[in-house]
């Protein structure tokens, strides 16, 4: 059964240019663009919900990529996540409104200014070990959510900012149907980059930072230089996801935007996979689709007795909070290597199917 | 400038401050004797502080014996997670083991909510008088209660770590676990126990906040307050820990101070303490007390 996808065993590479090579086989690379051309059919099959649903797992993919560069690739943990994702938000808005820079440019735009501020955050840590980043980043966390609830001229304070609909030559976006190929656009884009990335010198320096710092610096990496990098690439995805999420959303508050939702991101990153470039969509898709895989049995329960007795349906949020906790800790001590690695054993089941090795 | 605000505020520092002092002290036990940095530290200060209302609202238990009860609960409530959780994680990268406090934090603080609700609830009264009258300010029984209950800790912690077996054989695994080991220490025990103990450290701050402000769930920031704390004092520093924690609780309450008779920016009071953090992390990262790490290759 010698189908293309087989690679063979003896896995030789016999040049630079095969080894770093995106696909490794002509088929890998079809499927993956065959892939974003049916997924550009998606505003024309989905409802509404579904649609929402693939819109929120892209911006939240864009987000949880960043922060998969800082834990899976360079070895770092970040808990403020969330309020760069914020800020990015809060950025795009403020630049779209105040001045005459249109949305267009507006978001990358945010992604860089919210880099600089996590650069801010991220400099003192970089000189320190992963456990002082944590640290840190729990401050920034809340600095930065007291900032946005206090500066008024920038997030408008108490009340939520208004954001600007995406617009590209004067023709305006408006509804799920439009805005699904922006955000389409930004993941295929990022992700491309950040693939990309680790094929590079720099990216290589940052797995080498992951698995031996010391190691590295004797053999010339800049310690500082990589985790400053690392950090401030985080924050620039964070702040392109929560740009994208500001104009889709149209309004951004502070609500929701706490220490909860930056754990949530390192979810994502847990469950898909650390330093798993494609993990990262699959944990996203897995921590989205998992609140609503949660309200669906818990409406099955509704009026059984388990309903009854510990009053499921009202205590929906709890249940989905210690749901991830224990998702997360589940995927810790079992699954290490997250969906990711699930999901090449999987393939690698059915490729020998009948046969076992 | 308002002079009896500032003592009184100072005072409320003092006795925050104190508590701060305790959780951390708990904290960098956990941390020195078995290098895990414990973010469900506040969390434990949560379970202790309901275990105690529960047995003194629902059971109508009296507090002397509510009291045991609870330290009792927690022990071995502290072994039972170090043994079902955290032992599978020993040798993991630090990362891993981060993050699982992270999430057992995030498992316990919705299971709590789930039980009890979300709505603060008061505590049973343990003293009668109200207040006492201290060199002319107006102090609060229940706050000289939580100062002398602080400061025994304090001091029980010491006679523990200076003199008895069992913290000996905690600083012994502190230094070193290889040499602890072939010296015939048990490293599993010494690591239950420090939870155990850490565990029941924590209880006690937990009931103390809950008799001073009555039992919510935002009774865990103190278990986020106490990073400024040990970073202050430096991370493996038990004195360090509880200096840390008074600094911050003062500087807390000069910060209210600061902030309500010249700035009125409304909360500095709440992120002060992190401002602090970011700097001090910025020129002496190993804070105080704590020791350098120095690697050689």
């Amino acid at each position: 059964m010698a189908s293309p996808s087989l690679i063979p065993a003896g896995d030789f590479r016999s040049s630079y240019a095969v080894d770093t090579t995106i696909f490794p086989t002509k088929t890998s690379r079809n499927a993956a663009i065959l892939g974003v051309v049916l997924i550009c059919f998606a505003p024309q099959l989905l409802s509404e919900y579904w649609l929402s649903q693939l819109i929120v797992i892209g911006i939240y993919g864009i987000a949880a990529l960043g922060l998969n560069i800082l834990v899976g690739f360079t070895g770092q943990i970040s808990i403020g996540h969330a309020a760069f994702f914020l800020f990015g938000a809060f950025t795009s808005a403020y630049i779209s409104n105040k001045t005459a820079i249109p949305v267009f440019f507006a978001i990358p735009l945010a992604g860089l200014v919210t880099a600089m501020v996590g650069l801010i955050f991220g400099l003192p840590a970089a000189r320190l070990k992963g456990l002082y980043l944590v640290i840190a980043t729990l401050a920034a966390q809340y600095i930065l959510l007291d900032f946005f609830s206090r500066a008024e001229w920038f997030s408008g304070g108490s009340v939520p900012a208004m954001a600007k609909p995406f617009s590209i030559f004067g023709y305006e976006l408006r509804g799920d149907r439009h805005y699904f190929y922006v955000v389409l656009a930004y993941v295929v884009v990022s992700y491309l980059l950040v693939t990309n990335l680790m094929r590079s010198r720099d990216g290589r320096a940052l797995v080498a930072v992951r698995d031996h710092y010391l190691s590295a610096e004797i053999m010339g990496i800049n310690l500082t230089k990589y985790r400053t990098l690392s950090f401030g690439l985080a924050a620039f995805f964070a702040g392109i996801a929560g740009a994208l999420y500001a104009h889709y959303q149209l309004v951004v508050s502070n609500e929701g935007f706490g220490i909860e939702r930056s754990i949530l991101f390192l979810a994502m990153v847990i469950i898909g996979g650390t330093g798993s470039i494609m993990g990262t969509l699959m944990g996203t898709a897995f921590v989205v689709l998992l609140p609503e895989s949660m309200e669906w049995i818990s409406a099955e329960l509704k009026g059984s007795a388990i309903d009854r007795a510990l009053q499921l349906n009202n205590n929906l949020t709890f249940l989905r909070e210690i749901a991830i906790g224990l998702i997360i800790i589940a995927f810790l001590v079992f699954e290490p290597d997250g969906l990711a690695h699930r999901w090449r054993q999987i393939k690698t089941y059915w490729k020998l199917y009948p046969f076992s090795h | 400038m308002n002079t009896q605000f500032l003592l009184q505020l100072l005072v409320n520092g003092l006795v925050v401050g104190t508590l701060y002092g305790v959780v951390a002290m708990s904290f960098v036990l956990i941390y020195k004797a078995t290098q895990v940095v414990n973010f469900a530290q506040g969390e434990l200060l949560l379970i202790g502080a309901w275990v105690c209302w529960t047995l003194l609202t629902k059971y109508q238990v009296p507090f002397w014996l509510g009291m045991p009860m609870t330290l009792v609960f927690m022990f071995a409530f502290g072994i039972l997670i170090q043994v079902v959780i955290l032992r599978p994680m020993v040798g993991e990268p630090v990362i891993s083991v981060i993050m699982v406090t992270i999430a057992l934090s995030t498992v316990f603080q919705a299971a709590l909510k789930w039980i009890y609700g979300v709505s603060p609830q008061p505590f049973p009264r343990v003293f009668t008088s109200q207040s006492v009258n201290f060199a002319g300010l107006q102090i609060q029984t229940v706050y000289v209660m939580s100062l002398v209950v602080s400061v025994a800790m304090m001091i029980g912690m010491a006679w523990f770590f200076k003199v008895s077996k069992w913290g000996l054989a905690m600083r012994a695994t502190a230094f070193n676990q290889q040499v602890a080991q072939s010296l015939g220490i048990s490293v599993k025990t010494v690591f239950a126990m420090a939870w155990a103990i850490s565990a029941m450290v924590s209880a006690v701050a937990g009931v103390v906040v809950a008799v001073v402000n009555g039992v919510s769930s935002g009774l865990s920031i103190y278990g986020i307050k106490v990073f400024p704390a040990v970073i202050l004092g430096g991370l493996d520093s038990i004195g360090g820990a509880v200096v840390g924690g008074i600094i911050i609780g003062l500087l807390e309450n000069f910060a209210q101070f600061i902030d309500s008779e010249y700035l009125h920016w409304g909360n500095l009071y709440e992120v002060a303490p992190f401002y602090v953090l970011i700097i001090i992390l910025m020129i002496k990262p190993y804070g105080l007390f704590g020791t350098k790490d120095i690697e050689r290759v």
